[in-house]
C-alpha cells in the first residue's frame, strides 16, 4: 500500500503524476524534452542512462519500466542486460560508456563526477552538450526514483505491464495523455 | 571551473540554466509550484527548509546557502538559527510536524527505499496531510536532482555566505518561474 493515497488502477509514477498535476507538469516536460527531444544521443541511449541510475538506485519500477523502453527502442535486449552489470564490457560506444561512468558517478553524489571521467568522455567524442544532458539525465531519475520508492507505490510484477508502458512512453511519449488514464481501470488489477 | 563550457560566467545553477533554455524552464516551474506557490498548507519558509536541509545533505555548497538564505528570509529568522536547524533539527525550535517532515526528508535524500512506514506514521502522528506528506518526498527528490546537476557539472559557488543572504529577498520577490538569470 502507498503511503498516500493514490488511484488503484495507476502503479508507479503514473498515480503520482496523476495526484498532483500541477508538478506533474513540469517533470513530464522536462523529460520529454531530455528523452525525446532533438538531441545527438538516440532516445535508446538515453532511455539507457534511465535504466543504469534507477538500477543503481534499486527502483525496481524505473529500471523495469525504462529498460523495456531502451529494449524497444534498440531493437534488441542484449545492451541494456549488459550494461546494467558492467559498463566497461557493454556492446555500447566507448563515448557511451564514458557517459554512462558519468551517470552513475552522478548517481553517488554530484561531488563524485571527477575532472577525469569529464576528460575520458570528452576524449572519446562527447560533446558539451552531451556530457550536460547526461549529468541532468540522471540527476532527473535520482528525483523520479525517490519519488516512486520513497511514496512506497505499487510495483507491478507483471512483465505484460511494463511492455505497455514502454509502448506507451517509446510511441506516445512523456506528457500526459490527452484522454487521461481511465481507460487503464479495465487493464490492471493489483 | 565548470565541467563544460557553460558560455557565461553565472553561479551555481544559473551558469547551466542559461546554458540550456529549454531545461531551465521546466525546472524553474518545478521549483516555482513547490517552494514558492500560496496553494499549500506548508508555508514558503517550511518548503525552502526542505530544500535547503536535503542540500546540505548532499554537500552542496550552492543550494543550502540559496535556500537556506531563502528559509531565513521567510521565517525572519537569523543564519545561525538555519545553521542549527542543519546540524540537529530535532533539537531545534521549530513544530513536531515540521520535524517528521524533515526526517521523511532526511530519508529521502538516502535513498527512496529509506523512507519507512514509521516515518510516515509519525508524519501523520503530527497531523501531516498526504499533500503535506507527498510535497516533502518531491521536494526531497527534487532537490537531490537540483544539487547533482549544480555539483555534477562543477559549477562554482561565491563563498561569502552573506551574498545568499542579500539576494533572497529580490528572489522570493519576483520568483522562480521566468526567472532573469542574469539579474
Amino acid at each position: 500500500m502507498p503511503y498516500i493515497t493514490l488511484e488503484s488502477h495507476l502503479p508507479g509514477i503514473t498515480g503520482l503524476l496523476e495526484y498532483r498535476k500541477d508538478s506533474a507538469q513540469p517533470i513530464r516536460e522536462l523529460t520529454q524534452f531530455l528523452l525525446r527531444g532533438p538531441s545527438s544521443l538516440s532516445e535508446g541511449e538515453r532511455e539507457l542512462i534511465a535504466s543504469i541510475v534507477s538500477s543503481g538506485n534499486e527502483c525496481r519500477f524505473c529500471t523495469t519500466a525504462h529498460t523495456a523502453a531502451a529494449n524497444m527502442l534498440l531493437g534488441e535486449n542484449e545492451t541494456s542486460d549488459k550494461a546494467l552489470k558492467d559498463i566497461a564490457t557493454a556492446p555500447v560506444s566507448d563515448k557511451m560508456k564514458a557517459l554512462l561512468v558519468i551517470a552513475a558517478k552522478v548517481r553517488e553524489s554530484g561531488k563524485s563526477v571527477t575532472n577525469e571521467v569529464i576528460a575520458a568522455a570528452k576524449a572519446a567524442g562527447a560533446t558539451d552538450i552531451e556530457i550536460h544532458d547526461t549529468v541532468l539525465i540522471a540527476a532527473l531519475f535520482c528525483l523520479y526514483n525517490r519519488y516512486v520508492d520513497g511514496l512506497d507505490t505499487f510495483t507491478p510484477t507483471d512483465p505484460q505491464y511494463y511492455e505497455n508502458l514502454a509502448d506507451r512512453i517509446v510511441h506516445h511519449g512523456y506528457t500526459r495523455l490527452p484522454e487521461g488514464y481511465d481507460h487503464l481501470k479495465k487493464t490492471i488489477s493489483s | 571551473m565548470a565541467h563544460i563550457n557553460l558560455n557565461n560566467d553565472l553561479p551555481g545553477i544559473r551558469g547551466p540554466m542559461a546554458y540550456r533554455p529549454e531545461t531551465a524552464k521546466p525546472l524553474n516551474e518545478l521549483a516555482e509550484i513547490l517552494l514558492r506557490d500560496d496553494n499549500n498548507t506548508l508555508s514558503r519558509g517550511d518548503r525552502e527548509l526542505i530544500g535547503a536541509y536535503v542540500s546540505y545533505l548532499n554537500d552542496c555548497f550552492f543550494c543550502q546557502n540559496v535556500h537556506g538564505a531563502m528559509a531565513q528570509h521567510y521565517m525572519q529568522c537569523d543564519m545561525h538559527f538555519i545553521d542549527g536547524i542543519k546540524q540537529d533539527f530535532t533539537a531545534a525550535a521549530i513544530s513536531d510536524k515540521m520535524k517528521s517532515l524533515l526526517a521523511i526528508a532526511a530519508a529521502v535524500q538516502k535513498g527512496g527505499k529509506h523512507v519507512t512506514a514509521a516515518l510516515i506514521d509519525q508524519a501523520k502522528e503530527q497531523e501531516a496531510t498526504d499533500t503535506e506528506i507527498h510535497d516533502t518526498v518531491l521536494i526531497a527528490a527534487a532537490f537531490c536532482m537540483f544539487n547533482r546537476y549544480v555539483d555534477g557539472l562543477g559549477t562554482f559557488a561565491p563563498q561569502d555566505r552573506q551574498l545568499y543572504v542579500n539576494r533572497a529577498p529580490q528572489r522570493a520577490e519576483e520568483g522562480y518561474a521566468g526567472l532573469d538569470l542574469y539579474k
